[in-house]
């Protein structure tokens, strides 16, 4: 940290700024196929060939052999899915007796086509990056053949997985897993939207464009204009309140716990990390079955004679909010008193010398150097906070479940869109509006971060703090 | 809050009592030890109630007092022994071998991207930041049902395929996690790999060599960030453990509050939960401090 106050991290600043920018490669497959000879152009169609004229034997063998098993799997698989991906399968389950017994034909099922569809789509995009990648290699190894007389060897090449191309061996895996767990899912998950896949379609369903989208508008059906409207409101309200709320007052108890003069500061410290340190869903339990209408505290308040019937804590609407707002702050308090004394203990102390000597008060203090420090310091942190409010699952499903639940209704009172989404999807069967909904929790995130995030200074200034 | 100070601050200096600065200080230190104590014991009596309960005679959950009248340890000796209905050693084992496996692999590919992303410059660096920026934007909970059909497709929704199912779901997707280690080794100064790339090392042995050990801190938390993750998570394990055969900590003890469970397996739930908790407890505190470490600059450049 003291790096920030020391001219050197700007000068390195600009430096790395520099060093940021990467000329664009000269081996595009536009300059292929301009100046490439016969074998570089022979290599759009087979791939490989290029690599394997000029005695680069593993690579362009494993180029072809990519291809192969491409073109095989497409043969096999591939066009028939693709196929499927646009009529979505239309034999319905069948059963015929044979000799007494009862053959079933199970059909088709959509979701599975849709699934296999998806993946070949996403399998065929992937192959051709591979392939416009392995196009310049080979027009690669033809300028250098040209110009150095040699080309890299298996060696040279992989000399550069561990040195110079270091990221390409080190990301890998990690891509391929994002791909599929992350980027696969999402994408199937959007296509949903867009089908009638919901629980009067269970087997089989179709394409039926914005329809879903409509819904969002409708007057009647499991999701209409005015739950959905309620809903986000509550889930705007939610996240605001949950991540201030608890700013605030963590940012307070940390600065009363970082005074001077508070004794046994380690022991407040660890009271409150205390909460952090028993696993979420078990403290959220424990509460939910200590707020119960016959649950421990309304039971003790009877006994001493306070209340004459029990608190409607998750029963009445407005009671259920509160409640799930308070029992948040229980929750999320310690993890902000964790981040700020950290950062606390870093503002240079100096300053704060320099700001008592000019005889500023401990407001002036506070507004103009503790301030402005935590909040460049940890807008980053406020806005992850923001989004993980927004999708804060567990606490809504686990403390109330979303309850109370008005009759006929799908979301109830204390349901975020993304507890509405998990009770459309899993337990009522409609993928589909499960979709839209988290299409729509997608825009108003990414509205909210790209507006605050873009302009924060710790998005601006990468490398601000070496 | 803030503004409730102020005009303390405010009211301070128009009364000539409070204006003497030792006898201010004095009244904010006993206010401020007087908050503390109360906050300390809301923050207190849930995790104390939960412990009492582990120990609780009566099995059900509504008790006429709030602590339990009479105590026992039969809960904790049933929960090991009375293992027909809910498997709860099983289950243990079950969560622990999936933990350490995909906390291994997270550790690694968000080790990889962390460094790729802030030592290594190329082309597609800053589109991939953006990517995964998006990708988070999308609610995760969106893709648990798809993700359940696609290990379907690939045949792991069965016996030992549900353990691997979980490892893959809770490590594979880890590099898009790479934002908080990325920007530790920011912090570490350049110069550490120019020097050993003078020295002749690659960028896999800068990486092994120099900025691991410097990363201690932080991988720490990472390790243990990762570790927890499968004892914590609910809903993922939720859509892909179908059976009961396969269940992870937190599904047993999620369905021993069901409504046919409950009343009988109320007090077992509060063992459990103390069980659970013990350990999680002391490595999250260990975390902290290597948190804490992390954040408080240990790099000496």
């Amino acid at each position: 940290m003291e790096a920030t106050v020391s001219p050197r991290p700007a000068k390195r600043g600009l430096i790395r700024r520099k060093t940021d920018y990467i000329p664009p490669s000269r081996y595009t497959l536009r300059a292929a196929a301009k100046d490439g000879d016969a074998l570089t152009r022979l290599s759009f169609l087979i791939l490989g060939a290029g690599n394997l004229a000029r005695k680069q034997i593993v690579k362009g063998l494993l180029f072809l052999a990519v291809e192969i098993a491409y073109i095989v799997y497409m043969a096999t698989v591939g066009v028939g899915s693709l196929g499927t991906l646009v009529s979505l399968g239309s034999r319905t389950q069948t059963r015929q007796k044979i000799d007494g017994y009862w053959y079933y034909d199970a059909g088709d099922n959509s979701v599975l086509l849709l699934t296999a569809g998806v993946a070949t789509v996403f399998i065929t995009v992937l192959f051709v990056v591979f392939w416009s990648y392995a196009v310049r290699s080979a027009h690669k190894a033809q300028v250098l053949q040209r110009e150095t007389g040699a080309v890299p060897t298996l060696l040279d090449d992989w000399r550069n997985l561990t040195d110079r191309n270091a990221q390409v061996s080190m990301m890998f895996l990690p891509v391929v897993g994002i791909l599929v767990f992350t980027v696969l899912p999402t994408l199937i998950m959007i296509c949903i939207a867009f089908t009638s896949y919901d629980s009067d379609h269970v087997l089989l369903f179709d394409w039926v464009g914005f329809k879903n989208f409509g819904s969002l508008f409708a007057e009647t059906g499991a999701v209409t204009a005015n739950q959905f409207v309620r809903v986000l409101g509550w889930t705007l309200i939610w996240a605001i309140f949950a991540t201030f709320l608890n700013f605030f007052f963590g940012l307070f108890l940390a600065m009363i716990i970082n005074r001077k003069t508070t004794r046994f500061k380690g022991m407040w410290r660890s009271i409150f990390s205390l909460s952090m340190a028993v696993p979420q869903f078990v403290s959220l339990l424990a509460i939910n079955q200590m707020l119960q209408p016959e649950g421990a505290i309304n039971s003790t308040l009877e006994s001493w004679g306070w209340i004459t019937e029990p608190l409607p804590f998750f029963t009445d609407p407005t009671w259920a909010r509160v409640t799930v707002i308070v029992v948040n702050l229980w929750i999320g308090i310690p993890f902000t008193i964790m981040q700020i004394t950290g950062i606390l203990q870093n503002i240079p102390a100096d300053q704060y010398e320099a700001a008592r000597i000019d005889g500023a008060n401990w407001w002036q203090t506070f507004t103009r150097i503790t301030m402005p420090y935590l909040v460049f310091v940890l807008t980053p942190y406020l806005i992850t906070t923001f989004t993980g409010n927004v999708n804060n699952f567990n606490v809504i499903y686990l403390l109330s479940g979303g309850n109370p639940t008005a009759v006929g209704d799908t979301a109830g009172s204390t349901d975020l869109l993304i507890t509405w989404l998990y009770k459309l999807t899993v337990d009522r069967g409609d993928y589909n509006l499960g979709g839209v909904i988290g299409i729509f929790t997608f825009v108003v995130l990414a509205i909210v971060s790209l507006i605050t995030y873009r302009s924060s200074g710790s998005y601006k200034n990468e490398g601000g703090f070496r | 809050m803030s503004q409730a100070t102020q005009s303390a601050t405010v009211k301070a200096e128009s009364n000539p009592f409070l204006h003497d600065q030792r006898k201010r200080r004095i009244v904010g230190d006993v206010l401020s030890h007087l908050l503390l104590v109360v906050l300390a014991v809301i923050w207190i009596i849930p995790i104390a109630w939960v412990v009492m309960e582990s120990f609780n005679a009566n099995p059900g959950p509504y008790n006429p007092s709030f602590f339990p009248e009479e105590y026992t340890l039969d809960n904790y000796i049933q929960l090991f022994t009375d293992t027909h209905i809910l498997n709860f050693p099983k289950m243990f084992m079950h969560t622990f071998i999936i933990a350490v496996i995909s906390c291994l692999i997270n550790v690694f590919f968000v080790l990889c991207v962390a460094f790729s992303m802030s030592r290594l410059r190329f082309r597609f660096r800053k589109s991939f930041m953006n990517v995964v920026l998006v990708l988070g934007m999308f609610p995760n909970i969106m893709s648990v049902v798809v993700i359940y059909f696609i290990l379907k497709s690939l045949g792991l929704t069965q016996g030992i395929g549900v353990t691997v199912a979980l490892i893959l779901v809770y490590s594979a997707g880890a590099g898009a996690g790479f934002y908080v280690m990325k920007g530790y080794m920011d912090t570490i100064p350049m110069s550490l790999d120019e020097a050993a790339a003078l020295d002749g090392c690659t960028r896999w042995q800068t990486f092994r060599l120099i900025i691991l050990p410097v990363c201690k801190p932080m991988l720490v938390y990472q390790a243990l960030t990762a570790f927890l993750g499968p004892w914590l998570d609910f809903v993922m394990a939720k859509a892909i453990c179908r059976t009961q055969d396969n269940y992870t900590v937190a599904l047993g003890l999620y369905q021993m509050l069901s409504r046919e469970y409950l009343n009988s397996w109320f007090a077992r739930f509060a063992a459990a939960a103390v069980i659970i908790a013990i350990p999680i407890a002391i490595l999250t505190i260990v975390m902290q401090r290597y948190y804490q470490e992390a954040m408080s600059g240990a790099v000496k450049g």
